[in-house]
């Protein structure tokens, strides 16, 4: 047993999955937290499959993916914050639109940089559903310092974040720019996204955002019981999801995400046998 | 007298989604006022109101808020029902201490005075034991006391109520307006915008009658005349009673289901 659980970790490939994998599985869903309550979780897996423009920018350049998915991630969420609110179609029309031509775009160039690249462009496979197997050390340093940054963001912004998220004309009121607090939560959300990706792959890391956090709502009564339960949930479902993907040779994304569901469901159990009861 | 709350309105005009809501608004309200404001659906109260709270831009005219100069949180608003993100699980002091943030800095958070106003909010509003409920949990009475408890944490000396009493029951509405009344009690101003007045229009100061621009302004008895409500609702508005009785005048409006 105890080989089961600590053989691999012999490997320093493992050991900086785990980091990778308890990072993303901490982070995301605290940001989670935040994307559920808006209702920004279409916003947030639009994001994650527009990022796949910058990253392929960086295939088909032979970069570091990081030099072109942070500020590339960052200017794409501003951007969907601005047309959601200014094209004059509907919100999640307009992010629809977005994510497909975005989607498309970045599939396109990640297909020109396989040809001109062979061999050093950015395997699309990994790209899209995870290998969190395969994560150098630059990867690892990146991942540190991006958390970091968003934890940065959060400390200072949590209260912003609630307030305009609970009651946004009570917010404007006194005086808080409840725009600025929009934009700056698309820009964590950019963050945590390029954090994710090597983790969970572009096409599951909204799993990593939305399902513990989805789950937590379920099981905790206030905000900040969401964002610990979830935070927990996550980790949990990251690291079980790093084992399945290391014995059973799955990409780690669908793993995490099975994980994840999985909770959720027991969750949604849960929450059926014992519902809250209201204190009228 | 500068640092009397008070608010002047003076030629307002605010334009929205295209649609001229107000036109040439005027008047003035002075410390230690109670006021209603009562117009149909669609009358731009909240215009009125998101014009007053400065977050909607005015196309003509000025509003000026006496003694909230430089004060953070002077003005506290008391959102709608619909306007409030009742997937957020927040609990009654969570809801309450909201009206702290506007006195903390980028990098404080909340200590324990914060902690003690909002607990002396919370009594007095009478909802210090329901403190851990969630806020969706609380009938819509004890949820606009919760808001008004808010505004008192944010100490504000102009609270502005958005159609306070939908959702809310009559014996409810008389609890919200007996909280408000000791407000203006403490010199402070209260505006509470409503459709539908009920019996209770003469416990407010002052009635402002508003369908785009000021119909009646005035003590309730005096605000009040068939012409009025007849601008205010039209032919689908019934005064069911308009009389006097042993000194007080008793009004109530009936609207149809628009």
């Amino acid at each position: 047993m105890i080989d089961f659980v600590a053989g691999p970790f012999q490997y320093s490939f493992m050991q900086r999955a785990l980091i990778v994998s308890a990072l993303v599985g901490f982070l995301l869903p605290i940001v989670g937290a935040y994307i559920i309550t808006r209702g920004r979780a279409f916003m947030s897996d639009a994001l994650a499959h527009s990022i796949v423009v910058p990253v392929a920018v960086a295939s088909l350049l032979g970069f570091t993916s990081y030099v072109t998915a942070v500020p590339g991630g960052i200017a794409i969420a501003l951007l969907m914050g601005y047309l959601s609110r200014h094209t004059g179609i509907s919100d999640d029309t307009s992010i629809g639109v977005v994510f497909a031509g975005m989607f498309a775009i970045g599939l396109i160039i990640l297909s020109i940089s396989v040809d001109v690249n062979p061999g050093r462009a950015i395997n699309i496979e990994d790209l899209l559903l995870g290998q969190v197997l395969g994560v150098t050390r630059t990867d690892v340093l990146v991942s540190l310092v991006l958390t970091v940054a968003v934890a940065a963001g959060i400390f200072l912004f949590h209260r912003h974040l609630v307030f305009t998220t609970f009651d946004p004309v009570g917010a404007r009121v006194v005086g808080i720019k409840t725009t600025v607090v929009e934009y700056v939560l698309l820009a964590l959300l950019a963050l945590v996204i390029v954090i994710g990706l090597s983790a969970a792959g572009i096409v599951l890391v909204m799993a990593m955002l939305v399902i513990p956090s989805a789950a937590a709502y379920l099981l905790a009564r206030r905000f900040t019981g969401v964002i610990l339960i979830g935070a927990a949930i996550g980790v949990l479902s990251a690291v079980v999801g790093l084992y399945l993907s290391y014995y059973a040779n799955w990409p780690s994304g669908p793993a995490m995400a099975l994980v994840a569901s999985a909770i959720f469901g027991v969750a949604t159990l849960h929450k059926r046998a014992f519902p809250v009861k209201s204190e009228e | 007298m500068n640092n009397q709350p008070g608010i002047t309105v003076t030629d307002l005009t605010v334009d929205r989604d295209g649609f001229r809501a107000l036109v040439n608004v005027n008047f003035h309200i002075g410390p230690g006022n109670l006021v209603g404001v009562l117009g149909p659906n669609g009358a731009g109260k909240s215009t009125l109101f998101g014009a007053i709270a400065g977050v909607l831009p005015i196309t003509r005219g000025t509003v000026e808020l006496h003694g909230a100069k430089g004060r953070s949180g002077a003005l506290a608003y008391v959102p709608q029902r619909d306007s409030i993100n009742l997937r957020f699980p927040a609990t009654v002091h969570d809801v309450v201490m909201m009206g702290r943030y506007c006195h903390l800095g980028l990098f404080r958070h909340f200590g324990r005075k914060d902690r003690e106003i909002v607990r002396t909010c919370l009594e007095r509003v009478g909802l210090w034991e329901r403190r851990d409920a969630l806020i969706e949990e609380n009938s819509g009475g004890q949820r606009q006391r919760v808001f008004i408890a808010r505004a008192l944490a944010q100490d504000a000396s102009i609270i502005l109520l958005d159609e306070a009493f939908s959702g809310v029951d009559v014996g409810a509405q008389e609890g919200i307006i007996e909280v408000l009344q000791s407000l203006r009690d403490e010199g402070r101003v209260v505006l509470l915008a409503t459709h539908d007045l009920t019996n209770l229009a003469e416990r407010f100061d002052q009635i402002i009658c508003i369908n785009r621009h000021i119909c009646a302004y005035g003590p309730p008895a005096e605000a009040f005349n068939p012409e009025v409500l007849e601008e205010l609702y039209g032919s689908h508005g019934m005064v069911l009673a308009h009389s006097h009785m042993g000194g007080e005048t008793h009004i109530e409006t009936h609207m149809n289901n628009d």
